[in-house]
């Protein structure tokens, strides 16, 4: 019995140290943010690996969920003759659930798992102590770039995310289900409001905030060996996934509850 | 001058350094000896601050190294990694002329360069290697790009962290004598570990040996081989049999 507490409270409190450990490192990097020195080559490179290049993948993943969303709503909608849904609830559904939160995963999936092992590689190569040595602040150098990167990209990767969501609602609306070309957009158009986008990019944002700095805190404390960065690696996509799916619930309460 | 008081550091329950104290002059050459897993490098990183002792106090020319404003104390000091530690994301020039191209020691690209390229020249390798990157050299040549990084800005402090760890001997000789070369014309203070006596003899003019995380012997080089130390005569000999266990 006592065991089995015993249990129970060493996880916990491990866990909470844990909790802490990341806060501590989301501080640090926030106030490394705002002071100097800037490593804007840094920052450009970061730009194009978790923005630019997480483009294909981001634009994919929004295309055939676009589509089968269309699919889905016409189904649906056909049990209460409200066919008609389609094109406003696909527009809705990709900018502020789908859009941002598949976007979001897939550059968890694609950033988070990157960064975290190229810092931690550098970690068990001396790579970050190098830095110190060379009078290189890791946080400004290594992290602040990526993190700032990350949130700046995640938001405009869930704009086009968004758009061509849609087209595939649309290419699957006009092809499949009969609707007009015309009454399809005019109908998307009608329905969709500038906060739906605005509050989906919100959530971009952080999302990739989150993205980032998972990445960065576990590729920093990575253990040694090519296991250790192996598991950082690992823990920095789970980390990241889960905190997402958490932080999307929040921000949807915060924005769309009445 | 360097000087190390009574410093303790302990990794969870692994107390590794029990309370060292070792000094080196100024423009002198300190080679710290010991075995595998007894504390050099982590008294290596004490000095430089990447790691914290639990309690000593570290001086540079007198001046307690917690005091000291951390970028003009980094700044005086170069350090080659055992493995190289280059980055890998950076060209062999950007990775020598890393602190030329930026902080407080910032120089123009083309002068960074041309400071990179001379000290690549300065340590065997010649111009050509500039624009490549570090996976594309062999092991030996990595060692050299990370000496080179390591004078660039032209220390007066020099570390050496295992620079013969997995090299041939003749490269081990060459870099050996690189070490002595360089240490001897830039008048710098050195401080190499290392358990290859070659690299002792060739790079020592004093020499400490580590072990169970103190000092067991610190002397000049010429009294090495007659200290009359059991411990340290069985490491330079490299017998199985002696006071230190082969098995730890």
């Amino acid at each position: 019995m006592t065991a089995g507490l015993s249990v129970i409270g060493k996880n916990t409190l491990a866990a909470l140290a844990a909790l802490g450990r990341v806060v501590l490192f989301a501080l640090a990097t926030l106030r490394h943010m705002v002071s100097g020195p800037f490593y804007l080559r840094e920052l450009w490179v970061a730009l194009i690996q978790i923005g630019w290049l997480s483009l294909p993948v981001v634009g994919l993943t929004a295309l055939f969920t676009g589509g089968a969303l269309a699919l889905q709503i016409y189904a649906g909608g056909a049990r209460f003759n409200a066919e008609a849904v389609v094109p406003s609830i696909v527009a809705i559904g990709m900018t502020r659930e789908l859009g941002p939160v598949l976007g979001g995963l897939m550059v968890a999936a694609r950033v988070a798992s990157s960064v975290a092992a190229e810092i931690g590689t550098m970690k068990v190569t001396e790579q970050i102590d190098a830095l110190v040595t060379l009078s290189t602040n890791p946080m400004k150098y290594l992290t602040v770039p990526r993190v700032v990167a990350a949130t700046l990209a995640v938001p405009l990767l869930v704009a086009v995310g968004d758009a061509i969501g849609i087209m595939g609602g649309y290419l699957v609306g006009i092809s499949r289900l009969g609707f007009n070309e015309a009454a399809y957009i005019k109908n998307t158009v009608d329905f969709l409001e500038h906060w739906d986008i605005l509050s989906g990019m919100i959530k971009g944002a952080v999302f990739g905030f989150i993205v980032s700095l998972m990445g960065c805190y576990y590729g920093m404390n990575s253990s040694r060996g090519a296991q250790g960065v192996g598991a950082a690696t690992k823990s920095a996509v789970v980390a990241a996934s889960v905190l997402i799916l958490a932080a999307n619930y929040v921000l949807t309460e915060v924005f769309f509850s009445a | 001058m360097i000087e190390l008081q009574n410093v303790h550091k302990s990794f969870g329950s692994n107390h590794v350094l029990r309370g060292v104290d070792v000094s080196v002059n100024k423009g002198k050459s300190l080679v710290i000896i010991g075995g595998s897993g007894t504390g050099k490098s982590v008294t290596i990183k004490c000095i430089l601050g990447l790691v914290k002792p639990d309690q000593g106090t570290i001086f540079v020319d007198g001046q307690d190294v917690n005091s000291a404003e951390r970028d003009a104390f980094l700044a005086r000091f170069g350090m080659l990694f055992q493995g190289g530690a280059l980055f890998d994301s950076l060209t062999i020039w950007q990775n020598v002329a890393f602190r030329l191209l930026r902080g407080r020691l910032k120089k123009p690209q083309d002068e960074a360069r041309a400071i990179a390229i001379e000290k690549l020249r300065r340590v065997g390798l010649k111009a050509d290697v500039a624009d490549k990157f570090p996976a594309e050299l062999s092991g030996g040549m990595q060692k050299r790009v990370g000496l080179a990084r390591a004078i660039a800005a032209e220390p007066e402090i020099i570390f050496f962290d295992e620079p013969t760890t997995g090299l041939d001997p003749i490269m081990s000789g060459v870099i050996n004598d690189l070490i002595r070369e360089i240490v001897v014309e830039m008048g710098a203070t050195a401080i190499t570990i290392t358990h290859d006596m070659s690299s002792v003899r060739a790079i020592a003019d004093q020499v400490a040996m580590l072990h169970e995380g103190k000092i067991r012997w610190s002397g000049s080089i010429k009294d090495m081989d007659q200290s009359g130390d059991p411990f340290l005569s069985q490491f330079i000999n490299g017998r199985a049999d002696g006071p230190i266990e082969a098995v730890r």
